[in-house]
């Protein structure tokens, strides 16, 4: 991760989630204030939806398992949250993610079988670098091959998923295969805090600060902006778009040896269908789907409003077969939302052209 | 208007992808098998080869053929579908071997090629999973659903003290077996423990993490909660896994389905006393007996037929040409470590 990171560029540091070059100062403050406002306003959807669910049953936080659960649930779907946002800021979407989790997660217990001593840093690595490297064959095909990425990567999901299948079969990883000091990293805690969380805190932190202060981290947002322009500027556009996809592969990796260590089993059907969950975090907390706009923050705090919201539903009385449709509301609403601000936006930016 | 239809077609995009996700994906051809050439041949068609449960049954076809001097030949695919056992049949059917026993992955589609083997004089023998009773001589039933219903509520029961409350992770809320299963519980707890309490049933879709998110739910939301059953594999081992690292851990007693590998962690660490799952071994046995007692005309899949199956001792056929193992096999940490599937 922090390889990645180049020196902060003292001259270009406007707020956060603004990022079109060339646009007025004004412009940016004020779409700067929107986006922190949605940013707060999933934030306190989220502690709405904490205390409503504590209120109704008070063991969803003030016990020690419930405390637990609801900061170490959300790490998996942090870390994808933050991969995918960088893409989608891009102007690119990463669905393979699903898949890269599950080969990672199959590839950690295996090194655990089949290499019996293996350090765990080892492995963590080693998952780390296989995502990476799936991420590659996303972001070359993407970024060199110029063939959308919704389709590159819908191809990719599946022949992850397909190589998956293959190597693993019917074969599962049991608990029992995992040495019980890995396993303990998966509920092992600091003062309260899990250890997971504090990975997948410090990961979206990064992140954070990669795309607000390094040089290559704004040439994303304004790369998504406006990729033609981008290009006419002289940045390297396939370099840029290349490494997201890289970095969001690495966490994907990373996410599946989370996974073995928090789930203790692994299945050829691990990650089915949650990079749709990490793309509808980034887009819940702001992240525009089309590129150019949003925070690695607003992407986190709806990774978390996501996976909180799942776990509250049930509390809430709510029958299980209704849980999700709640959850698709809830990505529906964020894009209306999101529609209805970017429009008045525009009008506002229109006002301020003829006034 | 560029950069709109651009977005909308972005959006159209992502909701195909989207919706491409939702069907499941693919499947490959098997491989070639062996063959025997004489009528004493029994050869096994599991599912799918290297799947530990079928391992296992043939473990127990293999030893049940020892005992009676045949020839054992195991075939199969790699993947668990019915186009790919098509040739394995057959291949069976041209080798004219004795009794071909098959787990099928498909009721009717593999017909056709059952008809055939038979014509060529091969008895056939379904085991785990059955096709349609027209295409094939004996069904070796593993448990009936009144047995599996029974063992799990008798071992929750035992291990909550016959009293309070009771919840089921179940797997897709559509599962057939799974809910014929829950139905019979139900009824059987209301029967016979009138103080136990079955409260919710909830589903992990057969899911690791959606089964471990619905255990933690289902302990937070029901904080009186004794026990869970959770009749299926993937659902007790996630369960198991959450309820291992939890406050919960030797409070809330867990039993269901089960294997033993799955399993064994969470026996060893005391989470789970003891769970069930019928023995893979003894149904690989008990249908390599039936195909043997076929082979020789001692039954011919009649109603009421009867046969010595080794040391399982003697089985009678039921209605529909079914044989029926009997009572699953309850694993605790006394018998786990005889078991490997």
């Amino acid at each position: 991760m922090s390889a990645t990171l180049t020196k902060p560029e003292p001259h270009s540091a406007p707020g956060p989630g603004a990022g079109t070059p060339g646009r007025g100062a004004a412009a940016r403050g004020a779409l700067g204030a929107a986006l922190r406002s949605r940013e707060i306003a999933v934030a306190i959807f989220l502690l709405a939806v904490i205390a409503v669910a504590t209120a109704r049953n008070d063991s969803f936080l003030l016990t020690g398992d419930g405390w637990r659960d609801l900061l170490l649930t959300p790490s998996i779907l942090l870390l994808l949250a933050a991969g995918q946002m960088m893409v989608i800021v891009t102007r690119s979407v990463d669905l393979s993610v699903g898949s890269t989790m599950a080969l990672t997660a199959y590839l950690t217990g295996r090194l655990f079988i089949d290499v019996p001593g293996i350090p765990i840093i080892v492995v963590v690595l080693a998952g780390v670098a296989l995502g990476a490297f799936l991420g590659v064959i996303n972001g070359v095909l993407v970024a060199y091959a110029q063939v959308p990425a919704l389709v590159i990567t819908l191809g990719t999901m599946y022949s992850y998923r397909g190589i998956m299948l293959t190597w693993a079969g019917s074969d599962r990883i049991n608990a029992s295969d995992m040495p019980s000091g890995f396993l303990a990293l998966g509920t092992k805690s600091f003062l309260t805090i899990p250890l997971l969380t504090i990975v997948a805190v410090a990961v979206v932190a990064l992140v954070g600060y990669y795309l607000h202060t390094a040089r290559s981290g704004r040439e994303l947002y304004a790369i998504g902006s406006d990729p033609d322009a981008a290009k006419l500027y002289g940045l390297k556009v396939p370099t840029r778009v290349l490494t997201a996809f890289v970095l969001c592969g690495a966490l994907a990796g990373l996410a599946g040896v989370v996974h073995a260590a928090r789930y203790g089993t692994v299945s050829s059907g691990v990650g089915n269908g949650i990079e749709l969950q990490a793309v509808g975090a980034a887009v819940i907390g702001g992240v525009a789907i089309f590129g150019g706009s949003g925070t690695v923050w607003g992407a986190a705090i709806g990774a978390v409003l996501l996976v909180t919201i799942n776990r509250a539903l049930p509390i809430l009385g709510i029958p299980d077969f209704w849980q999700r449709a709640v959850v698709g509301a809830l990505i529906l609403g964020a894009v209306v939302l999101d529609r209805i601000l970017a429009l008045r936006q525009a009008r506002k930016f229109d006002e301020e052209r003829e006034g | 208007m560029k950069f709109n239809t651009r977005r909308v077609s972005a959006l159209v995009a992502l909701t195909l992808a989207a919706s491409a996700a939702l069907t499941a994906c693919g499947s490959d051809d098997g491989e070639g098998g062996g063959g025997g050439d004489s009528a004493s041949t029994i050869t096994f068609l599991p599912k799918n080869l290297g799947n530990p449960y079928f391992d296992a049954s043939s473990t127990g076809g293999e030893r049940a053929v020892g005992e009676f001097d045949g020839t054992f030949e195991e075939v199969g695919p790699t993947t668990a579908t019915p186009d790919a056992q098509v040739p394995f049949i057959n291949t069976a059917a041209q080798q004219g071997v004795g009794a071909l026993v098959v787990s099928a992955n498909d009721p009717t589609a593999l017909g056709s090629a059952l008809e055939e083997a038979r014509d060529a004089g091969v008895k056939v023998v379904t085991f785990d999973s059955d096709v349609d009773p027209e295409y094939r001589d004996i069904f070796v039933n593993q448990a009936s659903a009144e047995g599996i219903a029974q063992t799990q509520v008798d071992l929750i029961a035992e291990q909550i003290g016959e009293e309070g409350q009771v919840a089921i992770l179940s797997a897709a809320a559509n599962a057939t077996n799974q809910n014929a299963w829950i139905e019979l519980m139900e009824s059987y707890a209301a029967e016979t423990y009138p103080n136990i309490e079955i409260v919710e049933t909830v589903y992990g879709d057969d899911d690791d993490q959606t089964s471990f998110d619905k255990t933690a739910a289902l302990l937070q939301s029901n904080p009186e909660l004794k026990g869970i059953i959770s009749p299926t594999t993937v659902g007790i081992a996630a369960a198991a896994r959450y309820l291992s690292t939890s406050q919960y851990k030797g409070q809330v007693a867990l039993t269901g389905l089960g294997t033993p590998n799955q399993m064994r962690e969470f026996i060893e660490d005391g989470t789970v006393t003891s769970f069930a799952l019928w023995n893979p071994e003894d149904l690989g046995y008990l249908a390599a007996h039936a195909a043997h007692a076929l082979v020789e005309g001692d039954i011919t899949g009649e109603e009421g037929d009867t046969f010595t199956a080794g040391d399982l001792g003697e089985y009678t056929v039921g209605a529909d040409g079914e044989v029926l193992l009997g009572d699953p096999t309850v694993f605790t940490s006394e018998n786990i470590g005889d078991f490997d599937f």
